[in-house]
């Protein structure tokens, strides 16, 4: 959680001093939930496709903080090579999809990943997981790719952080139904809510879903409720949130009560807590400083090819 | 003993699945009756688990092939009619497309589209894509024609590392018949010349090919002879034998089923007018369907496709000039 919020904090200060081109879109007051996931998957097991503010949980399930500045400050060593930015970058045959813009395009690709082991014989008790906001169970590709997964029975994890707003489209001009958790049952899937801005209640329920998922119990969709604690993206200062919104339960910061929650039940003291920040902090200037010095594409030595396959194949060439 | 051309793409996919364990099938309709074409007959039977039948959710089925082949695994897409894969458009060219380019990982999969148009069929079961889809880079875009092509560039289609949208024509699905599958079994990039001539070239593809033949068959008759060359891939678009065939004939007519605006025809003819200017005795010429929904009458249907007259037509004046 600390560490997305802190790397976060540093990719907003780049982008304002026009270091990062393109946009920066933030996780915060998502952490909780993020952190929670990549925290219960298992690394090198588990599938995760991260989606927009999946920041602390890419952190949490292993993602090294090179891979993520890198891809924002565009150098050619990162896991995109300049070829795509920010957060569209993953390493797909290490079980981190690189999403597309296209919201709910992961849910099917995610479902397909599990198919194929299990065709192969190697699901195994993993589980796959993936991210959205409450805009994208607007889309129809989130609805084909959720009934289709589970029409397969397939170990998905599916996260719905309901940051209440969509870019600046709130709620009620969303979806008409009381609560998204319902849908899990129109799709036959398991469904839990949860507080996304509650650590502890994230890790109770999320882990329950994922165990599910796990034994094989089909598609599990767990519905957070949170609020976006910035604008759509740094672009953006979220003018549109009502102060009401911002002043009720779920508009406290997730990363705030997770401490106080920390030093309450005597897990950790201010002062550790402290030195984690501290630590954090460093990593991520030495990840930025390692990245800034780091070699931009060259369009010379680009090959502009978007295919495996080189043609003209010669005339023997036979696949069969 | 003859073998149509749907039995060539069946034929194929058995083959595959044979011989292939990461092949499988993922289609509406497929497993259990065969396909609406019966493309897949008998093969869930033959291959139990290979083989299934999808929700209608054809974003959802090019979604899932695509997280298969990071997976290590070669699916084929059946899409019931081509004209149903604008509903996976997004997963075919923002995912899947993009896919190699952006990770470095390869999408290895086939998107079966039964496409073109037939009598009675319509707006929404007639149409031709493969000007869409060549558009956008990371595609490979296969257009067979012929019993022959059906069959081996299916198998090719698979064993490529790139997505591969596979454009097979519902009207020679039946209609088109030879003796065997055997042929030249060119590669996939390489188009055929299959009638030589020295007075006009017309550029076809997919069942335009054989609309070229009978044109030329008719123009024989006053002494014409009319080259056509069967692309057999759209993209990549084999340019080189395009041209050469150019540099015989000195007339171009670029021939295709899709509507006109753009599209593969206009590729063509902008590229032999920017490559071979200088071997054109006459204007590059395009005959393409009208620029209307595909029509449900017969009547209106075979007004709304190139036809051996208005080919016939486009070639006279073409050869007048």
């Amino acid at each position: 959680m600390l560490c997305g919020r802190i790397l976060e904090n540093k990719l907003s200060s780049l982008y304002k001093a026009g270091k990062i081109v393109g946009g920066v879109h933030l996780g915060r007051g998502q952490e909780a939930v993020s952190a929670t996931l990549g925290t219960a998957l298992i690394q090198g097991k588990d599938i995760f496709a991260a989606l927009i503010r999946d920041q602390a949980g890419r952190t949490a399930f292993g993602e090294p903080l090179i891979d993520c500045t890198r891809t924002y400050l565009g150098s050619i060593e990162g896991p995109m090579r300049g070829r795509d930015g920010n957060i569209h970058r993953g390493r797909p045959d290490h079980g981190t999809p690189a999403m597309i813009s296209h919201l709910g395009a992961q849910v099917s690709l995610v479902t397909g990943m599990l198919f194929a082991r299990r065709l192969k014989g190697t699901l195994d008790g993993c589980v796959g997981a993936t991210c959205i906001g409450d805009g994208a169970t607007s889309t129809g590709s989130f609805h084909e790719g959720v009934n289709m997964a589970a029409v397969e029975k397939l170990p998905l994890v599916l996260i719905v952080a309901n940051n209440q707003f969509a870019y600046s489209t709130p709620n009620t001009r969303q979806f008409a139904c009381v609560d998204l958790v319902e849908r899990a049952r129109g799709y036959g899937i398991g469904g839990f809510s949860v507080d996304g801005t509650d650590l502890f209640a994230c890790v109770s329920v999320i882990t329950e879903a994922i165990l599910r998922a796990r034994e094989g119990r089909g598609p599990q969709m767990v519905v957070a409720r949170l609020l976006r604690l910035c604008g759509h993206g740094e672009h953006d200062d979220g003018f549109y949130v009502p102060n009401d919104v911002r002043n009720d339960h779920y508009g406290r910061d997730c990363i705030e009560a997770a401490m106080r929650q920390l030093v309450e039940h005597k897990i950790a003291t201010v002062d550790e807590i402290s030195a984690w920040q501290d630590e954090i902090a460093e990593e991520v200037q030495r990840a930025v400083a390692q990245a800034q010095q780091e070699a931009a594409p060259d369009p010379y030595q680009e090959d502009w090819s978007s295919l495996v396959t080189r043609f003209p194949l010669s005339n023997n060439h036979s696949a069969a | 003993m003859s073998v149509t051309y749907i039995d060539a793409i069946r034929e194929a996919q058995e083959t595959l699945l044979r011989n292939d364990p990461r092949v499988f099938i993922y289609g509406q309709d497929i497993a259990t009756f065969g396909g609406a074409f019966k493309a897949t007959k008998g093969l869930a039977e033959m291959f139990p688990g290979r083989v299934f039948d999808s929700p209608i959710s054809e974003d959802a089925m090019v979604g899932l092939a695509v997280g298969a082949a990071i997976e290590g695994l070669r699916p084929i897409v059946e899409m019931q009619f081509a004209d149903f894969s604008t509903i996976a458009f997004n997963q075919i060219v923002n995912q899947a497309a993009t896919h190699y380019y952006r990770t470095g990982v390869p999408i290895p999969i086939t998107v079966r589209l039964p496409s073109g148009g037939t009598p009675g069929s319509g707006p929404f079961h007639s149409q031709s894509l493969e000007g869409i889809y060549a558009q956008y880079p990371g595609l490979i875009v296969l257009t067979p024609a012929s019993v022959s092509d059906a069959y081996h560039m299916l198998i090719d289609a698979v064993a490529l590392d790139d997505p591969v949208v596979y454009c097979e024509h519902k009207f020679l699905y039946r209609w088109l018949k030879a003796k065997s599958i055997n042929g030249d079994h060119l590669p996939i990039g390489q188009a055929r010349i299959i009638r030589q001539g020295k007075h006009a070239t017309v550029v076809a593809y997919s069942a335009m090919v054989h609309e070229a033949v009978r044109a030329a068959d008719r123009l024989q008759q006053d002494g014409w002879e009319i080259e056509v060359v069967d692309l057999r891939s759209v993209k990549p678009l084999d340019i080189d034998t395009v041209l050469a065939s150019v540099a015989r004939t000195g007339r171009l007519l670029a021939l295709g089923e899709s509507f006109p605006w753009g599209g593969v025809t206009a590729e063509v003819v902008a590229r032999v007018s920017g490559e071979g200017f200088h071997l054109l005795d006459a204007p590059p010429q395009r005959l393409n369907a009208r620029d209307t929904p595909v029509p449900y009458h017969p009547k209106l249907w075979a007004a709304h496709r190139p036809t051996p007259e208005s080919i016939c037509q486009a070639l006279r004046k073409l050869l007048a000039y």
